[in-house]
């Protein structure tokens, strides 16, 4: 189960989009697992920065697309009955996979590899290649790779017969055809080829003729026979476990690519466990960013920062401005920063938080038998109870079911519970005096576009909750400031 | 096997598509009637003579193996027309017996093969006798070759072999096929082997000598088995299928292409009875290379018009060896778009093989043949349709080059004398400069009158005469441009004697 704030803060789409394609892999829980230190976050930002390089990135496909073979071989071979087919399919896979061991140990090998966990992660595979498990598999399966490849005979169909024999020299006869008619030929024509599909299993007829080949080869069949029951389980699991939590990192660097593409910057966070300053260039919301680039529309990127004192980020301004996408922003690049993902910015700061709490606006619950501002304190409430002063608080238009003077009246007192707390909170509110609370509050205002202030320019901006920046501005598009007021009265005066 | 009667030595293109110009040259040529006339009834003929007729060669060789092979075509046309019958009754043939999409079964694949395929050899070996009996007839290069390849390439014991393999690949003995293990030691690289049983007695048919190897018989009954039998045998037949079919298409393609090649010259050979039965005569242009700046023509007549006509039409002798312009001024109605006419068909004709509508006709070759013809579309707005003419004249620019001949009717008027005159001047004079050939038929005075004045020995001057009485001859003469086109003349003419007498 996602934790409750994922909705809110949109990382439930964020994790779909990362992982979209990459079900198979099962890489959700780990999207859950925030990283409690700072040493666990860079570990994971070297393995990153080694695999932004393409040719150890290309390495690590690579082996990707190989194990992915080898389940679909193993798959296929459980999925089937006759004997013969199902060995060589688990042959096929155990190539595959010696193959695709060897090619990775040779991959990591390149000097650009230098993060401490891929460096492990070679030195096992040094090791692992050496084992006696791995090469015996390695022999068995060249040996009769060797073998099986080496195979020809005849098949004779006729009436309602079919016979097997090793191979005769009889003339080719397609040769045969395409030499007699060669001198009709005009150019290249439509091909008259059938293709054949295979169904996936023999038929009992097929079966029949290789059973018949088998005897034709005897030894070779009963060495197909022995590898099967000797390498019944040959992926190991340390690159089981490899094979999949790599993925967690391909993943990452493919969603923020998307947004590199289109022009939008992203970044290894600094994480300072001792600072609870926070700063964030050019940064933006991920899902919604997906959503308009997906579009080719134009996505707006905004700055923030607390330092110093500075605790809480309280946003006001006109409606559909950018307020609750600002704090969910917020929220996104504190999670982000502790999966030791890439996150949205030129250059972010984030504060390595113990607990992440949301409190968005609700649809009320007709079960509860509670009004929607009495859930309100009591969500609140809840959150207060377990925050610390190292949690981060995001509020989302909260008391918005009361009148203004209620509103105000408890929204205050639970800012000032949560400035004694000294909690890093971002708080959207239509309540412009909590702006100016302390001096840990920090105003952000939306920006109304001076020239047409029905136009959203989703801009926040740093400075103090007026109110009027829109107000002005909508007079001055109908003509009624002051200078304009003055001159049309100018006019009709003369 | 290949006809190669439209080139010596490669198939003629007929996917290529129509040059740009092509329906402003069907258009502003009339070609449509010249068409219509080599087609007659024949259905393959309009499918192929534009793209002959307006894809001209530019190259003097070429054509000369053209104009040999039509030569032989007009002295032996009864024997053409054979041999073009029997192609159309192969492809008829095989187009009866398809049945529709292409089989998923490659023994089906393989079974209208060995159907098609004697069909296809019986039809060559008629050929190949006419070839026998008449070869000695034929003159050109491009049925001698023709007719040599049909005796070596048919000869009987080809025939013979091609007849055995159809009858193996009928499999009496059973399919056999030489086979390897991929992917979950499923068979793959499926070869057929020729295989005959040798001494066939009444014992092996029934049971298999040992030499067949380990053998499984089906069960009686057991249908899934026997299709799977037949499905391994179809693996077995997959490319020899494959091999048949393809082989049963590059005969078709022969077929097709000798057709829509013979289709050309029969199309030349309906167009020439026709005039002839006219009385009108024809002739084999002398070609020289693109350049020469050669014209020359003793009554050179407009083809098209002439087929549309009850009675012979007037031609015109040109005499414009040397000339990078021909300016073309004169009475309305004086035939100075017919001879415009001529020069663009007579053009296009030489240059395709054909011969021309002509006492005599030499010239050289152009790089293509353009027009530039006042239209009619958008008449209200004079600005709009003089906007328009050089919007198509700037889409000409574009694909000229060098040794191009370009016939300009009545352009540029579609403003004042002075405009249009300069433009046309500007256009006229860049065009010659830059190689191209021009044959401009106009009114404009200013713009004729300038050139004459320079009176460069290039430019050739030439005028629909008007007689005193008003009556026309349609025959040019060389004479310097007026300022009159003597327009009124047929102004009096519909108006009648009420006009005359008002005028007096």
């Amino acid at each position: 189960m996602d934790p409750p704030f994922f909705a809110d803060l949109y990382l439930d789409q964020i994790a779909d989009a990362m992982f979209a394609g990459r079900e198979a892999y099962d890489l959700k829980p780990l999207f859950r697992v925030p990283l409690g230190d700072v040493d666990a976050i860079g570990y994971r930002h070297e393995i990153s920065r080694d695999l932004e390089n393409d040719e150890a990135r290309k390495c690590v496909d690579t082996f990707a697309d190989a194990m992915r073979a080898v389940r679909a071989a193993l798959e296929t071979e459980s999925k089937l009955r006759y004997r013969y087919e199902r060995e060589r399919w688990r042959l096929d896979a155990a190539e595959t996979y010696c193959a695709a061991i060897g090619n990775l140990n040779e991959g990591l090998r390149r000097p650009s590899v230098r993060s401490h966990g891929l460096v492990a992660f070679r030195d096992f595979l040094e090791q692992y290649r050496t084992s006696e498990t791995f090469l015996r598999l390695a022999d068995d399966v060249a040996s009769l790779r060797m073998g099986l490849s080496g195979v020809t005979y005849d098949v004779l169909v006729g009436g309602e017969r079919v016979s097997v024999r090793p191979c005769g020299e009889e003339r080719d006869l397609v040769e045969a055809v395409l030499e007699t008619f060669s001198r009709f030929r005009q150019g290249a024509t439509k091909s008259y080829l059938v293709t054949f599909y295979d169904r996936g299993a023999l038929n009992h007829i097929e079966e029949k003729v290789l059973e018949f080949v088998a005897q034709l080869y005897p030894e070779l069949f009963t060495e197909l026979d022995r590898f099967a029951e000797r390498h019944a389980d040959f992926i190991d699991e340390t690159v089981a476990r490899f094979d999949r939590e790599i993925q967690f990192y391909l993943a990452a660097s493919d969603y923020a690519k998307i947004f590199e593409a289109a022009e939008l910057r992203t970044c290894y966070p600094r994480v300072d466990p001792a600072s609870k300053t926070v700063r964030a260039r050019e940064t933006y919301d991920m899902a919604l960013a997906h959503r308009i680039v997906a579009t080719n529309g134009p996505v707006v990127t905004n700055d923030f920062e607390l330092s110093g004192l500075e605790r809480v980020l309280v946003i006001s301004g006109p409606n559909q401005g950018g307020k609750t996408t600002l704090a969910r922003t917020f929220g996104q690049l504190h999670y982000l920063a502790a999966l030791g993902c890439r996150v949205a910015g030129s250059e972010a700061t984030t504060f390595l938080f113990d607990e992440l709490f949301t409190h968005f606006e609700r649809q009320e619950d007709p079960a509860s038998g509670r009004g929607k501002l009495e859930d309100d304190i009591l969500r609140i409430h809840d959150i207060l109870e377990h925050a610390t002063s190292n949690s981060i608080i995001i509020l989302n238009e909260i008391f918005a079911s009361t009148t203004a003077r209620d509103a105000s009246v408890l929204a205050r007192a639970i800012m000032e519970r949560i400035l004694a707390l000294d909690a890093l909170c971002v708080c959207v509110t239509f309540i412009d005096e909590l702006a100016s609370m302390s001096e840990k509050t920090v105003s952000m205002v939306s920006v109304v576009d001076a020239v047409d202030p029905g136009k959203r320019t989703f801009r926040l901006e740093r400075r103090p909750a007026d109110g009027l920046a829109y107000a002005l501005s909508l007079a001055e598009r109908y003509g009624l400031t002051y200078d304009r007021l003055h001159d049309r009265f100018k006019k009709v005066e003369r | 096997m290949k006809a190669f009667l439209l080139h010596r030595e490669r198939d003629f293109d007929w996917d290529t598509k129509l040059p740009k110009n092509a329906d402003d040259l069907i258009q502003d040529l009339g070609l449509q009637t010249l068409f219509d006339a080599m087609a007659g009834e024949d259905r393959v003929i309009p499918t192929v003579a534009p793209k002959v007729v307006l894809g001209g060669l530019r190259d003097v060789d070429a054509l000369l193996y053209r104009q040999a092979v039509l030569r032989d075509c007009l002295a032996h046309r009864e024997i053409v027309r054979e041999i073009y019958a029997l192609a159309e009754e192969a492809i008829t043939e095989e187009r009866r017996s398809f049945w529709g999409l292409t089989s998923r079964y490659p023994s089906t694949i393989l079974r209208r093969g060995r159907d098609i395929l004697p069909m296809f050899l019986a039809i060559l070996k008629r050929m190949r006798l006419i070839a026998e009996a008449h070869a000695d007839w034929f003159a050109s290069d491009g049925f001698r070759r023709f007719f040599s390849m049909l005796e070596t390439e048919l000869e009987d014991d080809y025939l013979a072999k091609v007849d055995g393999l159809l009858k193996t690949v009928e499999f009496p003995d059973g399919i056999l096929m030489s086979v390897r293990l991929g992917k979950g030691n499923h068979g793959t690289d499926y070869v057929l082997r020729e295989f005959v049983r040798p001494n066939k007695n009444w014992i092996e048919r029934i049971l298999p000598p040992a030499e067949d190897g380990l053998t499984y018989h089906i069960p009686p009954r057991d249908e899934s088995g026997m299709r799977a039998l037949s499905e391994l045998g179809d693996r077995g037949i997959n490319l020899v299928a494959d091999a048949l079919g393809q082989s049963t298409e590059h005969i078709l393609a022969f077929f097709t292409t000798l057709r829509s090649e013979l289709a050309f010259y029969l199309g030349c050979v309906n167009l020439q009875e026709q005039l002839t039965a006219k009385g009108e005569p024809t002739c084999f242009p002398a070609i020289s290379p693109a350049g020469a700046r050669i014209r020359d023509g003793a009554n050179l007549y407009d083809a098209c018009l002439s087929l549309l006509a009850k009675e012979r039409i007037v031609g015109n002798d040109a005499a414009a060896d040397g000339k990078s312009m021909i300016v073309i001024t004169g009475a309305n109605r004086g035939g100075k778009s017919t001879f415009l006419r001529s020069l663009g068909i007579a053009q296009l004709m030489m240059e395709c093989g054909m011969f021309v509508p002509a006492n005599s006709y030499r010239a050289s070759l152009s790089s293509g043949v353009f027009t530039h013809y006042k239209r009619e579309e958008d008449a209200s707005m004079e600005s709009g349709k003089f906007d328009e003419e050089l919007k198509r004249m700037n889409d000409m620019v574009a694909e000229l080059s060098p040794n191009a001949f370009v016939l300009f009717n009545e352009s540029f008027a579609a403003t004042n004398d002075r405009e249009g005159s300069e433009i046309a001047r500007q256009i006229a004079e860049a065009l010659v400069d830059s190689g191209v050939e021009v044959a401009f038929v106009t009114h404009l005075y200013e713009f004729a009158h300038r050139l004459w004045v320079e009176r460069k020995d290039t430019t050739l001057f030439l005028r629909a005469p008007r007689s005193d009485d008003g009556e026309r001859s349609f025959r040019l003469a060389e004479e310097e441009p007026l300022p009159t086109s003597y327009g009124e003349d047929i102004y009096y003419r519909v108006f009648g004697e009420a006009a005359q007498f008002l005028k007096s």
